[in-house]
Protein backbone atom coordinates (compact mmCIF):
# COMPACT_ATOMS: atom_id res chain seq x y z
CA UNK A 1 0.00 0.00 0.00
CA UNK A 2 2.67 2.47 1.32
CA UNK A 3 4.91 1.79 -2.42
CA UNK A 4 1.60 2.94 -4.52
CA UNK A 5 0.97 5.82 -2.53
CA UNK A 6 4.32 6.85 -2.70
CA UNK A 7 4.49 6.04 -6.77
CA UNK A 8 1.47 7.73 -6.77
CA UNK A 9 2.74 10.41 -5.46
CA UNK A 10 6.09 10.68 -6.81
CA UNK A 11 4.44 10.43 -10.71
CA UNK A 12 1.21 12.53 -10.08
CA UNK A 13 2.84 15.17 -8.22
CA UNK A 14 0.51 14.75 -5.09
CA UNK A 15 1.13 16.25 -1.74
CA UNK A 16 0.56 15.16 1.79
CA UNK A 17 2.16 11.86 1.34
CA UNK A 18 3.26 11.92 5.25
CA UNK A 19 -0.40 12.88 6.10
CA UNK A 20 -1.27 9.66 4.04
CA UNK A 21 1.37 7.31 5.44
CA UNK A 22 0.67 7.86 8.82
CA UNK A 23 -2.90 6.40 8.27
CA UNK A 24 -2.50 3.58 6.27
CA UNK A 25 -3.15 0.92 8.72
CA UNK A 26 -6.11 2.49 9.95
CA UNK A 27 -7.41 2.99 6.69
CA UNK A 28 -6.44 -0.72 5.99
CA UNK A 29 -8.04 -1.99 9.47
CA UNK A 30 -11.67 0.18 8.57
CA UNK A 31 -12.02 -1.56 4.95
CA UNK A 32 -10.95 -5.05 5.31
CA UNK A 33 -11.77 -5.58 9.34
CA UNK A 34 -14.58 -3.48 10.11
CA UNK A 35 -17.08 -1.33 7.75
CA UNK A 36 -19.84 -3.63 6.59
CA UNK A 37 -19.80 -2.58 3.00
CA UNK A 38 -19.77 -4.36 -0.15
CA UNK A 39 -18.82 -2.74 -3.61
CA UNK A 40 -21.15 -4.94 -4.86
CA UNK A 41 -23.74 -2.73 -3.57
CA UNK A 42 -21.75 0.52 -2.74
CA UNK A 43 -25.28 2.48 -2.57
CA UNK A 44 -26.96 -0.28 0.19
CA UNK A 45 -28.90 2.05 2.29
CA UNK A 46 -27.89 -0.19 5.17
CA UNK A 47 -23.74 0.03 4.44
CA UNK A 48 -21.67 1.39 7.26
CA UNK A 49 -20.31 4.76 6.03
CA UNK A 50 -16.87 6.29 6.20
CA UNK A 51 -16.28 9.64 5.81
CA UNK A 52 -12.73 11.18 5.16
CA UNK A 53 -12.59 13.93 7.62
CA UNK A 54 -8.99 14.47 6.37
CA UNK A 55 -9.94 14.67 2.87
CA UNK A 56 -5.63 15.48 2.09
CA UNK A 57 -5.39 11.62 2.61
CA UNK A 58 -7.48 10.71 -0.55
CA UNK A 59 -4.73 9.17 -2.30
CA UNK A 60 -4.51 6.03 0.54
CA UNK A 61 -8.66 6.02 0.44
CA UNK A 62 -8.69 5.86 -3.26
CA UNK A 63 -6.41 2.94 -2.89
CA UNK A 64 -8.26 0.97 -0.87
CA UNK A 65 -11.49 1.41 -2.59
CA UNK A 66 -9.44 0.15 -5.82
CA UNK A 67 -8.42 -2.96 -3.74
CA UNK A 68 -11.42 -3.32 -2.07
CA UNK A 69 -13.19 -3.74 -5.60
CA UNK A 70 -15.19 -0.31 -6.04
CA UNK A 71 -13.55 0.35 -9.17
CA UNK A 72 -10.22 -1.41 -11.17
CA UNK A 73 -6.94 -0.48 -10.08
CA UNK A 74 -5.85 0.22 -13.15
CA UNK A 75 -8.23 3.25 -13.19
CA UNK A 76 -5.77 4.74 -10.32
CA UNK A 77 -3.25 5.42 -13.97
CA UNK A 78 -5.41 8.38 -14.45
CA UNK A 79 -4.70 10.07 -10.79
CA UNK A 80 -3.51 13.50 -11.54
CA UNK A 81 -4.14 13.61 -15.10
CA UNK A 82 -5.98 16.74 -16.32
CA UNK A 83 -9.21 15.49 -16.37
CA UNK A 84 -9.66 12.89 -14.18
CA UNK A 85 -11.63 12.58 -10.71
CA UNK A 86 -8.76 11.16 -9.18
CA UNK A 87 -6.73 14.62 -7.85
CA UNK A 88 -5.72 15.67 -4.42
CA UNK A 89 -9.30 15.28 -2.43
CA UNK A 90 -12.44 13.15 -2.71
CA UNK A 91 -15.31 14.70 -5.09
CA UNK A 92 -18.61 14.24 -4.36
CA UNK A 93 -20.59 10.67 -4.31
CA UNK A 94 -21.15 9.61 -7.34
CA UNK A 95 -18.12 10.43 -9.38
CA UNK A 96 -15.78 7.71 -7.76
CA UNK A 97 -17.46 4.20 -6.47
CA UNK A 98 -17.51 3.86 -2.19
CA UNK A 99 -16.47 7.51 -1.79
CA UNK A 100 -19.50 8.65 0.36
CA UNK A 101 -18.71 12.90 0.86
CA UNK A 102 -16.31 15.67 -0.69
CA UNK A 103 -13.70 16.50 1.86
CA UNK A 104 -10.83 18.63 1.92
CA UNK A 105 -12.12 21.51 3.62
CA UNK A 106 -11.00 20.68 7.28
CA UNK A 107 -13.85 20.06 9.15
CA UNK A 108 -16.57 19.31 7.28
CA UNK A 109 -16.29 14.96 7.73
CA UNK A 110 -17.37 14.58 11.35
CA UNK A 111 -20.61 16.93 11.36
CA UNK A 112 -21.50 15.07 7.86
CA UNK A 113 -20.79 11.70 9.77
CA UNK A 114 -22.55 12.89 12.54
CA UNK A 115 -25.96 13.60 10.35
CA UNK A 116 -25.35 9.90 8.56
CA UNK A 117 -25.73 8.66 12.03
CA UNK A 118 -28.39 10.03 13.23
CA UNK A 119 -30.40 9.45 10.21
CA UNK A 120 -29.52 5.65 10.47
CA UNK A 121 -30.98 5.85 13.96
CA UNK A 122 -33.85 7.78 12.82
CA UNK A 123 -34.46 5.42 9.79
CA UNK A 124 -33.75 2.38 12.34
CA UNK A 125 -31.04 1.46 10.44
CA UNK A 126 -28.40 -0.59 12.38
CA UNK A 127 -25.25 0.16 11.25
CA UNK A 128 -22.56 2.72 12.12
CA UNK A 129 -20.47 5.75 10.80
CA UNK A 130 -17.08 6.39 11.10
CA UNK A 131 -15.02 9.46 10.34
CA UNK A 132 -10.79 9.83 10.20
CA UNK A 133 -9.91 13.32 11.02
CA UNK A 134 -6.50 14.57 11.33
CA UNK A 135 -5.15 16.41 14.43
CA UNK A 136 -4.96 19.74 12.82
CA UNK A 137 -8.11 19.54 12.00
CA UNK A 138 -9.70 19.37 15.54
CA UNK A 139 -8.48 23.60 15.29
CA UNK A 140 -11.56 23.83 13.78
CA UNK A 141 -14.87 25.09 16.12
CA UNK A 142 -17.02 22.85 14.15
CA UNK A 143 -15.67 19.63 15.15
CA UNK A 144 -16.15 20.49 18.89
CA UNK A 145 -19.54 21.62 17.81
CA UNK A 146 -20.17 18.15 16.44
CA UNK A 147 -18.46 16.62 19.37
CA UNK A 148 -21.19 18.62 21.57
CA UNK A 149 -24.17 17.62 19.79
CA UNK A 150 -23.24 14.14 19.15
CA UNK A 151 -22.37 13.58 23.10
CA UNK A 152 -25.77 14.91 23.80
CA UNK A 153 -27.36 13.55 21.58
CA UNK A 154 -25.81 10.02 22.78
CA UNK A 155 -24.97 9.19 19.19
CA UNK A 156 -23.44 5.68 20.28
CA UNK A 157 -23.45 4.56 16.33
CA UNK A 158 -20.32 7.15 15.25
CA UNK A 159 -16.54 6.61 15.57
CA UNK A 160 -14.16 9.47 15.22
CA UNK A 161 -10.91 8.25 14.65
CA UNK A 162 -7.79 10.61 15.23
CA UNK A 163 -4.81 10.58 12.90
CA UNK A 164 -2.66 11.85 16.26
CA UNK A 165 0.48 12.62 13.66
CA UNK A 166 1.17 15.39 16.12
CA UNK A 167 1.97 17.73 12.80
CA UNK A 168 -0.47 20.12 11.18
CA UNK A 169 0.83 22.00 8.14
CA UNK A 170 3.30 24.37 9.11
CA UNK A 171 4.37 23.13 12.34
CA UNK A 172 3.56 20.87 15.56
CA UNK A 173 -0.15 20.75 16.25
CA UNK A 174 0.68 21.31 19.92
CA UNK A 175 2.45 24.55 19.36
CA UNK A 176 -0.08 26.05 17.45
CA UNK A 177 -3.28 25.42 18.81
CA UNK A 178 -2.64 23.83 22.33
CA UNK A 179 -4.14 20.48 21.09
CA UNK A 180 -2.80 18.33 24.92
CA UNK A 181 -4.30 16.61 26.47
CA UNK A 182 -6.36 15.53 23.39
CA UNK A 183 -8.01 12.62 25.15
CA UNK A 184 -9.02 14.52 28.25
CA UNK A 185 -10.61 17.03 26.04
CA UNK A 186 -12.75 14.35 23.63
CA UNK A 187 -13.43 12.99 27.40
CA UNK A 188 -14.51 16.20 29.01
CA UNK A 189 -16.91 16.56 26.16
CA UNK A 190 -19.25 14.17 26.64
CA UNK A 191 -17.12 10.95 24.03
CA UNK A 192 -15.93 7.69 24.81
CA UNK A 193 -12.09 7.88 24.38
CA UNK A 194 -9.30 5.30 22.99
CA UNK A 195 -5.92 5.86 22.65
CA UNK A 196 -4.10 3.64 20.65
CA UNK A 197 -1.21 3.02 18.68
CA UNK A 198 -1.99 3.82 15.34
CA UNK A 199 0.44 1.67 13.28
CA UNK A 200 -0.88 -1.77 15.15
CA UNK A 201 -3.27 -3.66 13.49
CA UNK A 202 -4.41 -5.55 17.15
CA UNK A 203 -4.98 -2.80 18.89
CA UNK A 204 -6.68 -0.52 15.48
CA UNK A 205 -9.01 -3.50 15.91
CA UNK A 206 -9.54 -4.57 19.54
CA UNK A 207 -10.51 -0.30 19.68
CA UNK A 208 -13.41 -0.39 16.94
CA UNK A 209 -14.54 -3.76 18.84
CA UNK A 210 -14.62 -1.65 21.95
CA UNK A 211 -16.19 1.77 20.57
CA UNK A 212 -18.96 -1.23 19.17
CA UNK A 213 -19.60 -1.91 22.38
CA UNK A 214 -20.34 1.63 23.85
CA UNK A 215 -23.92 1.95 23.55
CA UNK A 216 -24.39 5.38 25.02
CA UNK A 217 -21.84 7.56 24.29
CA UNK A 218 -20.26 8.39 20.70
CA UNK A 219 -16.64 6.92 20.24
CA UNK A 220 -13.54 8.22 19.68
CA UNK A 221 -10.33 6.57 18.67
CA UNK A 222 -7.24 8.80 19.66
CA UNK A 223 -4.22 6.94 17.37
CA UNK A 224 -0.94 7.81 17.72
CA UNK A 225 0.90 7.51 14.61
CA UNK A 226 4.18 8.63 13.26
CA UNK A 227 3.56 11.11 10.06
CA UNK A 228 5.33 9.43 7.01
CA UNK A 229 5.37 6.59 8.78
CA UNK A 230 7.24 4.04 6.61
CA UNK A 231 10.47 5.78 5.38
CA UNK A 232 12.84 6.45 7.25
CA UNK A 233 13.89 9.48 5.53
CA UNK A 234 9.82 10.96 5.97
CA UNK A 235 8.85 9.99 9.21
CA UNK A 236 8.07 13.16 11.76
CA UNK A 237 9.60 15.38 8.94
CA UNK A 238 6.76 17.82 7.94
CA UNK A 239 8.83 18.82 5.22
CA UNK A 240 6.55 15.99 3.26
CA UNK A 241 3.14 17.09 3.99
CA UNK A 242 3.79 19.36 0.83
CA UNK A 243 6.66 17.38 -0.63
CA UNK A 244 6.41 14.96 -3.53
CA UNK A 245 9.39 12.61 -4.50
CA UNK A 246 12.30 12.76 -6.53
CA UNK A 247 13.24 10.08 -9.14
CA UNK A 248 16.20 9.72 -6.27
CA UNK A 249 13.88 9.41 -3.27
CA UNK A 250 10.96 7.78 -5.41
CA UNK A 251 14.16 4.81 -4.98
CA UNK A 252 15.13 5.18 -1.75
CA UNK A 253 11.67 4.83 -0.40
CA UNK A 254 10.55 2.14 -2.58
CA UNK A 255 14.15 0.29 -1.63
CA UNK A 256 13.79 0.85 2.63
CA UNK A 257 9.93 -1.01 1.93
CA UNK A 258 11.90 -3.31 -0.09
CA UNK A 259 9.86 -3.54 -2.56
CA UNK A 260 11.84 -2.99 -5.74
CA UNK A 261 9.54 -0.67 -8.83
CA UNK B 1 -44.82 34.26 8.26
CA UNK B 2 -42.78 31.50 11.20
CA UNK B 3 -45.97 30.10 12.19
CA UNK B 4 -47.63 29.65 8.57
CA UNK B 5 -43.96 27.80 8.40
CA UNK B 6 -44.44 25.76 11.67
CA UNK B 7 -47.34 24.50 10.45
CA UNK B 8 -46.26 23.55 7.16
CA UNK B 9 -43.82 21.64 8.36
CA UNK B 10 -46.43 19.77 11.40
CA UNK B 11 -48.23 18.85 8.06
CA UNK B 12 -45.18 18.04 5.66
CA UNK B 13 -43.71 15.59 9.06
CA UNK B 14 -47.15 13.86 9.05
CA UNK B 15 -47.11 13.47 5.41
CA UNK B 16 -43.96 11.77 4.87
CA UNK B 17 -41.73 9.91 7.05
CA UNK B 18 -38.58 11.39 5.64
CA UNK B 19 -39.13 15.11 6.53
CA UNK B 20 -36.46 16.37 9.51
CA UNK B 21 -36.38 19.82 11.33
CA UNK B 22 -33.42 20.87 12.47
CA UNK B 23 -33.59 24.23 14.71
CA UNK B 24 -30.91 26.65 15.50
CA UNK B 25 -31.80 26.49 19.32
CA UNK B 26 -35.13 29.45 18.36
CA UNK B 27 -38.67 28.72 18.04
CA UNK B 28 -39.46 27.72 21.61
CA UNK B 29 -42.88 26.97 21.55
CA UNK B 30 -43.65 27.22 18.11
CA UNK B 31 -42.42 23.58 16.80
CA UNK B 32 -44.69 21.84 19.69
CA UNK B 33 -46.94 20.21 17.42
CA UNK B 34 -44.33 19.27 15.28
CA UNK B 35 -42.87 17.69 18.43
CA UNK B 36 -45.93 15.88 18.87
CA UNK B 37 -45.97 14.44 14.96
CA UNK B 38 -42.39 13.58 14.63
CA UNK B 39 -40.37 13.50 17.98
CA UNK B 40 -37.66 11.54 16.56
CA UNK B 41 -37.54 13.99 13.93
CA UNK B 42 -36.67 17.31 15.40
CA UNK B 43 -33.36 18.25 16.62
CA UNK B 44 -32.69 21.71 18.52
CA UNK B 45 -28.79 22.18 17.04
CA UNK B 46 -28.13 24.65 19.52
CA UNK B 47 -26.16 27.60 18.53
CA UNK B 48 -23.85 26.21 16.04
CA UNK B 49 -25.04 26.21 12.72
CA UNK B 50 -21.86 25.01 11.15
CA UNK B 51 -22.88 21.92 12.41
CA UNK B 52 -26.49 21.80 12.12
CA UNK B 53 -25.78 22.49 8.09
CA UNK B 54 -22.94 19.91 7.76
CA UNK B 55 -25.17 17.14 9.60
CA UNK B 56 -28.82 18.18 7.97
CA UNK B 57 -25.99 17.77 4.17
CA UNK B 58 -25.01 13.60 5.81
CA UNK B 59 -28.44 13.32 6.13
CA UNK B 60 -30.02 14.51 2.86
CA UNK B 61 -27.62 12.01 1.90
CA UNK B 62 -28.56 9.52 3.90
CA UNK B 63 -32.24 9.77 1.74
CA UNK B 64 -33.73 12.21 4.29
CA UNK B 65 -35.20 15.98 3.77
CA UNK B 66 -33.73 18.34 6.38
CA UNK B 67 -35.28 21.45 7.00
CA UNK B 68 -32.45 23.40 8.71
CA UNK B 69 -34.29 26.62 9.87
CA UNK B 70 -32.72 29.50 12.30
CA UNK B 71 -32.50 33.72 11.96
CA UNK B 72 -31.37 34.59 8.65
CA UNK B 73 -27.45 35.52 8.94
CA UNK B 74 -26.85 32.47 11.36
CA UNK B 75 -28.35 29.60 8.31
CA UNK B 76 -26.61 31.44 5.64
CA UNK B 77 -23.50 33.92 5.85
CA UNK B 78 -22.58 32.07 9.23
CA UNK B 79 -22.25 28.98 8.37
CA UNK B 80 -21.62 29.73 4.18
CA UNK B 81 -19.27 26.93 3.47
CA UNK B 82 -21.03 24.22 4.73
CA UNK B 83 -23.76 25.40 2.53
CA UNK B 84 -21.56 25.60 -0.24
CA UNK B 85 -19.67 22.45 -0.15
CA UNK B 86 -22.20 20.03 2.14
CA UNK B 87 -25.19 21.11 0.62
CA UNK B 88 -24.24 22.78 -2.79
CA UNK B 89 -21.68 21.05 -3.53
CA UNK B 90 -23.17 17.45 -2.84
CA UNK B 91 -26.75 18.64 -4.53
CA UNK B 92 -28.02 17.18 -1.01
CA UNK B 93 -32.05 18.06 -0.88
CA UNK B 94 -31.55 20.58 2.21
CA UNK B 95 -34.08 23.32 2.64
CA UNK B 96 -32.69 25.98 4.19
CA UNK B 97 -35.11 28.53 5.83
CA UNK B 98 -34.01 31.89 7.32
CA UNK B 99 -36.28 33.36 9.54
CA UNK B 100 -36.44 37.36 10.10
CA UNK B 101 -35.00 38.32 6.61
CA UNK B 102 -34.11 41.91 5.59
CA UNK B 103 -35.28 43.74 7.96
CA UNK B 104 -37.60 41.95 10.05
CA UNK B 105 -35.42 42.36 12.90
CA UNK B 106 -34.91 46.07 11.83
CA UNK B 107 -34.69 47.32 15.80
CA UNK B 108 -32.05 44.47 16.74
CA UNK B 109 -29.38 45.83 14.65
CA UNK B 110 -26.69 45.05 12.16
CA UNK B 111 -26.02 42.05 13.69
CA UNK B 112 -29.39 40.30 13.35
CA UNK B 113 -29.98 42.22 9.50
CA UNK B 114 -29.87 39.82 6.43
CA UNK B 115 -29.15 42.18 3.07
CA UNK B 116 -26.49 40.36 1.50
CA UNK B 117 -27.43 36.62 1.32
CA UNK B 118 -29.63 36.69 -1.98
CA UNK B 119 -26.14 37.98 -3.23
CA UNK B 120 -24.06 35.41 -1.73
CA UNK B 121 -26.08 32.14 -2.41
CA UNK B 122 -27.28 32.91 -5.70
CA UNK B 123 -23.39 32.44 -6.56
CA UNK B 124 -23.40 29.14 -5.58
CA UNK B 125 -24.02 26.77 -7.68
CA UNK B 126 -27.22 24.02 -7.45
CA UNK B 127 -29.29 26.10 -5.44
CA UNK B 128 -32.43 27.54 -5.68
CA UNK B 129 -33.48 30.89 -3.79
CA UNK B 130 -36.12 31.97 -2.79
CA UNK B 131 -38.43 35.12 -1.19
CA UNK B 132 -42.25 34.20 -0.86
CA UNK B 133 -43.95 37.15 -0.08
CA UNK B 134 -46.50 35.75 2.07
CA UNK B 135 -47.38 32.79 4.02
CA UNK B 136 -49.60 31.43 0.85
CA UNK B 137 -46.75 31.34 -1.08
CA UNK B 138 -43.92 30.18 1.26
CA UNK B 139 -45.90 26.78 2.09
CA UNK B 140 -45.98 26.18 -2.06
CA UNK B 141 -42.44 26.86 -2.00
CA UNK B 142 -41.63 24.61 1.18
CA UNK B 143 -43.55 21.72 -0.52
CA UNK B 144 -41.96 22.13 -3.84
CA UNK B 145 -38.63 21.87 -2.24
CA UNK B 146 -39.29 18.96 -0.52
CA UNK B 147 -41.05 17.06 -3.22
CA UNK B 148 -38.08 18.09 -6.33
CA UNK B 149 -35.47 17.04 -3.69
CA UNK B 150 -33.25 20.33 -4.47
CA UNK B 151 -31.20 22.16 -2.50
CA UNK B 152 -33.01 25.22 -1.47
CA UNK B 153 -32.99 28.35 0.43
CA UNK B 154 -35.96 30.30 1.39
CA UNK B 155 -35.75 33.80 2.62
CA UNK B 156 -38.96 34.30 4.81
CA UNK B 157 -39.99 37.09 7.42
CA UNK B 158 -41.36 37.01 10.99
CA UNK B 159 -44.78 37.51 12.06
CA UNK B 160 -47.90 39.11 11.04
CA UNK B 161 -46.62 39.63 7.46
CA UNK B 162 -50.02 40.11 5.28
CA UNK B 163 -51.30 37.78 2.09
CA UNK B 164 -50.92 39.22 -0.74
CA UNK B 165 -51.63 36.16 -2.43
CA UNK B 166 -55.12 34.56 -4.15
CA UNK B 167 -53.77 30.97 -3.49
CA UNK B 168 -54.95 29.79 -6.57
CA UNK B 169 -51.98 32.25 -8.86
CA UNK B 170 -48.78 30.43 -6.49
CA UNK B 171 -47.83 28.21 -9.19
CA UNK B 172 -44.46 27.20 -7.06
CA UNK B 173 -40.63 27.19 -7.18
CA UNK B 174 -39.39 29.17 -10.44
CA UNK B 175 -42.94 31.35 -10.72
CA UNK B 176 -43.52 34.81 -10.74
CA UNK B 177 -46.94 36.16 -11.07
CA UNK B 178 -48.54 39.56 -10.98
CA UNK B 179 -50.50 40.87 -7.88
CA UNK B 180 -51.54 43.65 -9.44
CA UNK B 181 -51.95 44.62 -13.40
CA UNK B 182 -51.41 47.79 -14.69
CA UNK B 183 -49.97 49.76 -17.87
CA UNK B 184 -46.39 50.85 -19.26
CA UNK B 185 -45.02 50.45 -15.24
CA UNK B 186 -44.26 46.87 -13.22
CA UNK B 187 -42.97 46.46 -10.37
CA UNK B 188 -40.75 43.39 -9.53
CA UNK B 189 -40.36 42.60 -5.85
CA UNK B 190 -39.85 39.40 -3.71
CA UNK B 191 -40.68 38.99 -0.03
CA UNK B 192 -43.35 40.50 2.15
CA UNK B 193 -42.46 44.25 1.48
CA UNK B 194 -44.45 43.73 -1.52
CA UNK B 195 -47.06 44.87 0.38
CA UNK B 196 -45.48 48.36 0.10
CA UNK B 197 -45.88 48.19 -3.53
CA UNK B 198 -49.62 47.30 -3.06
CA UNK B 199 -49.88 49.98 -1.33
CA UNK B 200 -48.09 51.78 -4.07
CA UNK B 201 -50.06 51.04 -6.74
CA UNK B 202 -53.25 51.66 -5.18
CA UNK B 203 -52.32 55.36 -4.58
CA UNK B 204 -50.87 55.48 -7.86
CA UNK B 205 -54.23 54.45 -9.46
CA UNK B 206 -55.96 57.26 -7.87
CA UNK B 207 -53.27 59.22 -9.62
CA UNK B 208 -53.80 57.95 -12.90
CA UNK B 209 -50.61 55.70 -13.11
CA UNK B 210 -51.21 52.40 -13.21
CA UNK B 211 -48.85 50.34 -11.44
CA UNK B 212 -48.01 46.70 -11.97
CA UNK B 213 -47.02 44.72 -9.26
CA UNK B 214 -45.62 41.43 -9.87
CA UNK B 215 -44.42 38.94 -7.03
CA UNK B 216 -41.33 37.07 -8.83
CA UNK B 217 -40.87 34.45 -5.44
CA UNK B 218 -37.98 32.55 -7.22
CA UNK B 219 -34.83 34.48 -7.70
CA UNK B 220 -32.94 31.86 -9.28
CA UNK B 221 -33.62 30.01 -11.66
CA UNK B 222 -35.86 33.63 -12.74
CA UNK B 223 -38.76 32.47 -14.65
CA UNK B 224 -37.48 33.23 -17.68
CA UNK B 225 -40.80 32.82 -19.49
CA UNK B 226 -42.55 35.45 -17.04
CA UNK B 227 -40.08 38.21 -17.56
CA UNK B 228 -40.49 37.69 -21.47
CA UNK B 229 -44.04 37.69 -21.52
CA UNK B 230 -43.56 41.25 -19.36
CA UNK B 231 -41.80 42.76 -22.42
CA UNK B 232 -43.97 41.23 -25.01
CA UNK B 233 -46.47 42.82 -22.52
CA UNK B 234 -45.14 45.88 -23.51
CA UNK B 235 -44.14 47.04 -19.75
CA UNK B 236 -41.05 49.03 -20.45
CA UNK B 237 -40.46 50.90 -17.38
CA UNK B 238 -39.26 48.03 -14.40
CA UNK B 239 -38.77 48.75 -10.65
CA UNK B 240 -37.27 45.93 -8.80
CA UNK B 241 -37.87 46.02 -4.68
CA UNK B 242 -36.49 44.33 -2.21
CA UNK B 243 -35.36 44.24 1.26
CA UNK B 244 -31.72 43.90 0.53
CA UNK B 245 -28.95 45.93 -0.85
CA UNK B 246 -28.88 46.69 -3.95
CA UNK B 247 -25.86 45.12 -4.75
CA UNK B 248 -26.07 41.23 -6.13
CA UNK B 249 -29.63 40.58 -5.07
CA UNK B 250 -32.76 40.57 -7.13
CA UNK B 251 -32.63 43.98 -9.18
CA UNK B 252 -29.00 42.91 -10.21
CA UNK B 253 -30.37 39.43 -11.20
CA UNK B 254 -32.78 41.39 -13.43
CA UNK B 255 -30.10 43.38 -14.86
CA UNK B 256 -28.34 40.07 -16.06
CA UNK B 257 -30.88 38.95 -17.50
CA UNK B 258 -31.80 41.81 -19.44
CA UNK B 259 -28.36 41.71 -20.45
CA UNK B 260 -27.79 38.42 -21.37
CA UNK B 261 -30.91 38.17 -23.24
CA UNK B 262 -29.95 41.70 -25.32
CA UNK B 263 -33.43 43.33 -24.44
CA UNK B 264 -32.93 46.81 -24.63
CA UNK B 265 -36.09 48.40 -24.69
CA UNK B 266 -36.72 48.10 -20.86
CA UNK B 267 -35.62 50.60 -18.03
CA UNK B 268 -35.04 49.33 -14.87
CA UNK B 269 -34.59 51.50 -11.49
CA UNK B 270 -33.67 48.70 -8.54
CA UNK B 271 -34.93 50.06 -5.39
CA UNK B 272 -32.74 48.47 -2.42
CA UNK B 273 -30.70 49.06 0.38
CA UNK B 274 -27.69 51.13 -0.31
CA UNK B 275 -24.27 49.87 0.28
CA UNK B 276 -23.97 50.26 3.68
CA UNK B 277 -24.83 48.98 7.46
CA UNK B 278 -28.09 50.43 8.60
CA UNK B 279 -27.17 51.97 12.24
CA UNK B 280 -30.38 54.18 12.71
CA UNK B 281 -32.75 51.70 14.36
CA UNK B 282 -36.18 51.55 14.46
CA UNK B 283 -39.39 48.88 13.80
CA UNK B 284 -39.43 47.34 10.60
CA UNK B 285 -41.61 50.13 9.06
CA UNK B 286 -39.08 53.16 10.26
CA UNK B 287 -36.63 51.28 8.34
CA UNK B 288 -38.29 50.74 5.01
CA UNK B 289 -38.52 54.40 5.18
CA UNK B 290 -35.50 55.38 6.48
CA UNK B 291 -33.76 53.71 3.97
CA UNK B 292 -36.48 54.53 1.05
CA UNK B 293 -37.78 51.64 0.55
CA UNK B 294 -41.25 52.05 2.17
CA UNK B 295 -44.74 52.83 -0.52
CA UNK B 296 -44.05 56.95 -0.21
CA UNK B 297 -40.55 55.82 -1.74
CA UNK B 298 -42.25 53.88 -4.51
CA UNK B 299 -44.80 56.65 -5.39
CA UNK B 300 -41.86 59.54 -5.75
CA UNK B 301 -39.96 57.33 -7.90
CA UNK B 302 -42.89 56.73 -10.21
CA UNK B 303 -43.78 60.48 -10.14
CA UNK B 304 -40.50 61.15 -11.00
CA UNK B 305 -40.34 59.10 -13.82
Amino acid sequence: MRRRIIKTSANARIPHLGSCLSCVELLTALYWKELQISSDAPNDPERDRFVLSKGHGAPVLFQILAERGFFPVKKLDEFGQPGSVFHEHPPKPGYIPGVEAATGSLGHGLPMALGMAIAQRIQGVDARCYALLSDGECNEGSIWEAAMFAAGQQIENLTAIIDYNKWQATGRSQEIMSLDPLSAKWEDFGWHVQEIDGHDFVEITNAFCLAKAEKTKPSVIVAHTIKGKGVSFMEDDNNWHYRTPNQNELASALEELNVYS
Amino acid sequence: MRNAFAKAMTDLARERSDVCLLSGDIGNRMFDLYKEVAPERFLNCGIAEANMMSMASGMALSGLRPVVYTITPFTTTRCLEQIRIGVAYHEAPVVIVGTGSGLSYAELGATHHSLEDIAILRSIPNLHICAPADSLELVVHLRDAITQAIPTYIRIGKKGEPDLHQESTILGIGKAHLLQSGKKFLLLGVGPILSEALTASENLRRRGIDLAVASVGTIKPLDHEFLLRMVDEGYDNWISLEEHHRIGGLGSSLLEWLADNCINSVRLRRMGIKDHFVHHLGGQSYVRGSEGLNADSIIELLESI
